[in-house]
């Protein structure tokens, strides 16, 4: 596993406490997994993830990422019914892995409330949490 | 005593590196009320030449295939063992091995499943098959449990016609889920009526068994149809392997999940277990699947190995939300199956299954000439049922003493089915066998 | 130190089944055909199943060669934690392989198998006195059977008293099984964190003790090696508000004729007759998983259960109460039938004595390893020990790393990463049957691998080195698993 220094968080994207980010765009919210915690899993070799359609309320459970020897449960961040699914991470799990922020996107929302989302950290205080649980 | 090595010295030696007076210290730790305050009330030790007698005494007192002649299957077969079976399986780097969690000290173990997985998908035509459960029973239990995972609804739907100590079992695992489990009747050609079986948007499974408990072949690819067409899995169980050597298999007639019990292939009966439960699915449901599953790889230097993977499911990784408890499963089991299967190929398989066929073909003709009619028009495989005379059972009660097990009786499992018997017949029976037994039950 | 028992030899290179049949060979004698050949609607046969055309030759290197490639007990030490891993008698086979036992058929009337229920009879009043129990169950056809057995005992008996509860309470130090067998049994699991010592507090039961939970699961020994003395206080307290204790008895190599399990206040147990009880794993099996139950539980064992009347046994199912059949059958009879047989050869005293010999074992390597690797909770251990990678980890150099060198040397790894309390567990159990030269010389290995972690961490990193293959790529396998070998080209084979 890598220092925090070596890892990336872009400065435009909103962090929850279970690691999972969000970056709202128009209206919608994409959502995935930081550095972090793709770096702690390890390789990771299959996720899994809902139907377009589904609700999930703030914190539930929608879907989880395996590596070889643990797996661990996806939370939603913020509220809202799931509008697209990465299809393709079915095939490539190893995107998560690759590229956390970009083509290892997981799943994009339409949020029920959008001002959940000023209970989530940006980059700095997501950092000093980091800090704190190393 | 042979199996422990310590000497007085050495005990004495390992005493002081560890700084205790005695070996009682050792156990200082436990409080005095939680001690055994008396020695153990068992058998002294036998030798291991007493330990023969007394066993051979009891085994002396236990009829078996080399006794009597059996003529009961229903879930438990007697089939020639080739020599080379026990003696490839009774090697102590298999019987003696460790599940192979350590892959590169145990590849033996783990080629050998990963064939076995093959040879099982191949046989029942299935996508992909498991490293084993504990048995038939316990394998209809998981796969309707896992229909339920799939396809997220609460009630399953089993045929009456399946064997009745499966549905127990079945009935026992869905006993504190709070899932419904239902079961539906037979026609009077002996197999699972579609008139019987109600669908419904909640029904997560049917399930029936082929050949089922009476013997019959079932019509799987109707069963697979109407189950699709309730928006249901279709599973098909099974006590007889041998009968797909001959057969369509499950996975050809659109079951989705296929299970049932592989003793007959190289394995022993030994009253009832341990046997072996095979069970095989469609890869889009691998991962609800339960059990270990073996995968093929490659090593650091790009050499072929193998390891257990999707190991994920399980109940070490997985822990409460498992796909089942299952750990140790019956794996020595399912060696022997694979190689029962390798020692009989394509052809030794074919040719095997119809001869059972043929002998059970032949008995049940003489026995319909004599009076014993068929109870069922279903086509049959190596069991077929029989409505005997009232009196027939005095009749089978006195063969026994002549070392004659002339059928099971379905009354105690089903009471309307009174004087009614189901016949086995295997490769193990000549037809001087089937003569002499179709005269003493008529004479 | 001593030559390494770990060397590399021939190892011969063997492929899958297909790739050696050829069509037309054969391994099998067919019998005659004496009958006339019966019609079939040609509607139900099919193409028979692709398997290869071997000869019996081709089968008997084939297997030869596979076992060839695996580590056992019968080759050298394997002190895998929690497993017991210790020597397969081999009078056990002779026995269970009897053609009166390996050819009975179970539904033989009794009159006919009186053998064999009188051993099965007489085993479980055996396992009974062993534990200080009751009544046992020999159905359950391994440990998790056995564990789901016991949770479906526990929940008859609290729905019988109007209320079958919602959650159980399992210790983090507990089996990974046991949470998967509440589930079954629809029980939430609720973790009970250890104390500081590594053994459970009456303390922290109490708290989360309640009239809603079903009891608790433990392990005794526990897996970190060491006795919970404040058992019989926990039992109390789950007693005190209805709930019933689940024993998981994996563990009981380490406490035979020493300690009495109802005394201590278990109302349920489980053994895996494949670890204490000697019969061998298989690679995975056959078990077999008896359950052993104080008088409260016993209307709810699985049926048929064994009676004896006068002289005469018999297989009874008249038990209203009971939580139904678990097996097709009777359970895993075979491995019964080892299980006896190495009762009888081992007697009051020598099954005690190895108790005593398998506690001595592991305090013995605990001692020596000591000071070479982390060994976080140090008290006198009972069977097993667990250590951690902590000080070899400035050198980046894990848990697993120094395992797979130990096959190098010749041994079987340690259970790692077990139990979860501990990070990079080593758990050792070295069980009775290891003499004291053998536990030298793994002590010995130990000891040269956390040399090599200091002199040479890089090395350890491709280890193992002596074995057929190198570290797997797991990765591959699980993203693309392959799990069945796919059928060959038309035209390709069979050759």
């Amino acid at each position: 596993m890598k220092p925090i220094e070596d890892l990336t968080f872009p400065e435009d994207l909103l962090y929850a406490q279970d690691h999972e980010w969000i970056r709202m765009e128009n209206g919608s919210a994409v959502i995935g997994i930081s550095d972090y915690a793709q770096d702690q899993l390890g390789d990771i070799v299959y996720v899994e993830l809902p139907s377009v359609g589904q609700t999930f309320a703030k914190g539930e459970a929608f879907g989880t990422v395996e590596s070889v020897k643990a797996v661990s449960e996806l939370y939603m961040p913020i509220g809202g019914e799931v509008s697209a699914v990465n299809e393709s991470l079915g095939d490539s799990p190893e995107k998560v892995n690759q590229d956390p922020y970009q083509d290892g996107w997981m799943i994009q929302i339409t949020p029920q409330d959008p001002s959940e989302k000023d209970a989530l950290m940006a980059k700095d205080a997501y950092l000093e949490m980091l800090k704190g649980l190393s | 005593m042979r199996y422990l090595p310590h000497t007085d010295e050495e005990i004495a030696e390992m005493l002081q590196a560890v700084g205790a007076d005695s070996i009682e210290d050792l156990f200082a730790q436990i409080p005095e009320e939680c001690r055994c305050r008396v020695r153990l009330n068992l058998p002294e030790a036998l030798t291991e030449w007493e330990l023969n007698a007394h066993m051979d005494g009891l085994a002396g007192q236990t009829a078996s295939a080399g006794t009597c002649k059996n003529y009961m299957g229903a879930g438990s077969y007697e089939h020639f063992i080739p020599a080379v079976i026990p003696h490839l399986l009774s090697r102590g780097e298999f019987v003696t091995s460790y599940t192979p969690y350590q892959p590169e000290m145990s590849q033996g173990t783990l080629q050998g499943i990963y064939e076995y997985q093959t040879l099982t998908a191949r046989l029942l035509g299935m996508e992909v098959a498991n490293a084993s459960m504990y048995d038939g029973a316990s394998a209809l239990a998981e796969a309707l449990l896992m229909a339920c995972r799939v396809t997220r609804k609460n009630r399953v739907a089993v045929s009456r016609a399946v064997h009745p100590h499966y549905r127990r079992v079945a009935a026992t695992y869905f006993g504190p889920t709070g899932y419904a489990l239902e079961e539906f009747d037979f026609g009077k050609d002996g197999r699972s009526d579609p008139n019987a079986f109600s669908g419904g948007k909640d029904l997560a499974a049917v399930a029936v068994q082929s050949p089922n408990f009476f013997g019959g072949i079932e019509d799987l690819a109707a069963w697979a149809e109407a189950a699709h067409a309730a928006g249901a899995l279709f599973i098909a169980a099974f006590t007889e392997p041998l009968a797909y050597g001959l057969l369509k298999s499950p996975g050809s007639l659109g079951a989705d999940i296929t299970c049932g019990e592989g003793q007959s292939l190289g394995i022993p009966q030994s009253f009832g277990g341990p046997g072996l439960g095979m069970f095989a699915a469609k890869m889009e449901f691998v991962r609800s699947m339960p059990g270990r599953l073996v995968g093929k790889t490659t090593d650091m230097d790009g050499k072929t190995g193998f390891v257990l993977t999707l190991s994920t499911r399980e109940q070490h990784i997985r822990r409460e939300k498992a796909t089942s408890n299952i750990c140790t499963n019956n794996s020595l089991c399912a060696l022997c199956a694979a190689m029962y299967m390798a020692v009989l190929g394509n052809t030794g398989f074919k040719a095997l299954s119809k001869l059972n066929l043929d002998k059970s073909a032949y008995l049940k003709d003489r026995l319909a000439e004599k009076g014993f009619s068929p109870a069922f028009s279903a086509p049959t495989f190596n069991e077929f049922t029989v409505k005997a005379d009232p009196d027939f059972e005095t009749r089978r009660r006195a063969l026994m003493e002549k070392g004659i097990v002339a059928g099971v009786p379905l009354a105690p499992y089903y009471p309307a089915l009174s004087d009614h018997y189901v016949f086995c017949v295997t490769e193990t029976k000549t037809q001087d066998d089937l003569d002499a037994l179709v005269s003493e039950v008529t004479s | 130190m001593t030559e390494s028992i770990g060397t590399t030899g021939l190892v011969l290179n063997e492929p899958l089944l297909w790739e050696k049949g050829r069509m037309g060979r054969t391994g099998y004698s067919l019998p005659k055909t004496d009958v006339p050949s019966a019609a079939i609607d040609d509607a139900l046969v099919g193409e028979g199943p692709d398997f290869p055309d071997l000869s019996e030759v081709d089968v008997v290197r084939h297997y030869t060669r596979l076992s060839q490639w695996n580590f056992s007990v019968d080759a050298g030490m394997y002190p895998l934690g929690s497993c017991t891993m210790k020597y397969n008698p081999k009078t056990n086979e002779r026995q269970a392989g009897l053609p009166g036992f390996a050819g009975a058929h179970p539904l033989f009337p009794e009159t006919l198998c009186q053998g064999i229920l009188e051993l099965m009879y007489d085993l479980e009043r055996h396992l009974a006195e062993i534990t200080g129990m009751d009544a046992v169950s020999l159905q359950p056809a391994a440990g998790a059977q056995g564990e789901f057995s016991g949770m479906l005992l526990i929940h008859a008996y609290h729905k019988r008293n109007g209320n079958p509860r919602s959650k159980i309470l399992v210790p983090d130090t507990a089996h990974g099984t046991n949470p998967a067998s509440a589930t079954l049994c629809g029980y939430k699991s609720v973790a009970v964190k250890s104390g500081a010592k590594g053994i459970l507090t009456p303390e922290r039961v109490g708290e989360l003790m309640d009239e809603e939970t079903a009891g608790i699961m433990l392990t005794n020994p526990n897996t970190l090696g060491l006795f919970e003395n404040h058992v019989k206080a926990i039992a109390a307290i789950v007693h005190d508000k209805g709930g019933l204790v689940y024993c998981d008895g994996a563990n009981m190599n380490a406490l035979m004729g020493i300690v009495d399990m109802a005394a201590i206040g278990i109302d349920v147990l489980h053994l895996n007759l494949h670890k204490t009880f000697s019969t061998p794993h298989g690679g995975g099996g056959p078990g077999s998983g008896p359950i052993c139950v104080r008088r409260h539980l016993e209307p709810f064992l699985p049926v048929p259960r064994i009676v004896k009347t006068g002289e005469t046994f018999g297989l009874s199912e008249d038990f209203p109460e009971s939580v139904g059949k678990l097996h097709a059958f009777f359970g895993n009879v075979g491995v019964m039938i080892k299980a006896y047989s190495y009762i009888l050869s081992m007697g009051p005293d020598h099954l005690k004595k190895a108790s005593q010999l398998a506690v001595l074992n592991a305090n013995y390597v605990k001692e020596r390893l000591k000071g070479v690797f982390h060994l976080p909770f140090d008290a006198p251990c009972m069977h097993e020990c667990v250590f951690t990678d902590k000080h070899q980890a400035a050198r980046k150099v894990t848990t697993l790393d120094m395992v797979k060198r130990l096959m190098d040397y010749g041994f079987h790894p340690p259970t790692v990463y077990f139990p979860l309390v501990v990070s990079g567990a080593i758990m050792i159990e070295p069980t009775e049957t290891e003499s004291k030269e053998n536990l030298d010389r793994f002590v010995e290995a130990m000891t040269a691998i956390a040399s090599e972690a200091g002199e040479n961490p890089e090395g350890l990193k491709s280890a193992p080195t002596r074995c057929k293959v190198k570290r797997l790529d797991e990765v591959t396998a699980a993203r693309r698993p392959c799990l069945v070998e796919p059928p060959a080209l038309k035209g390709e084979a069979p050759r």
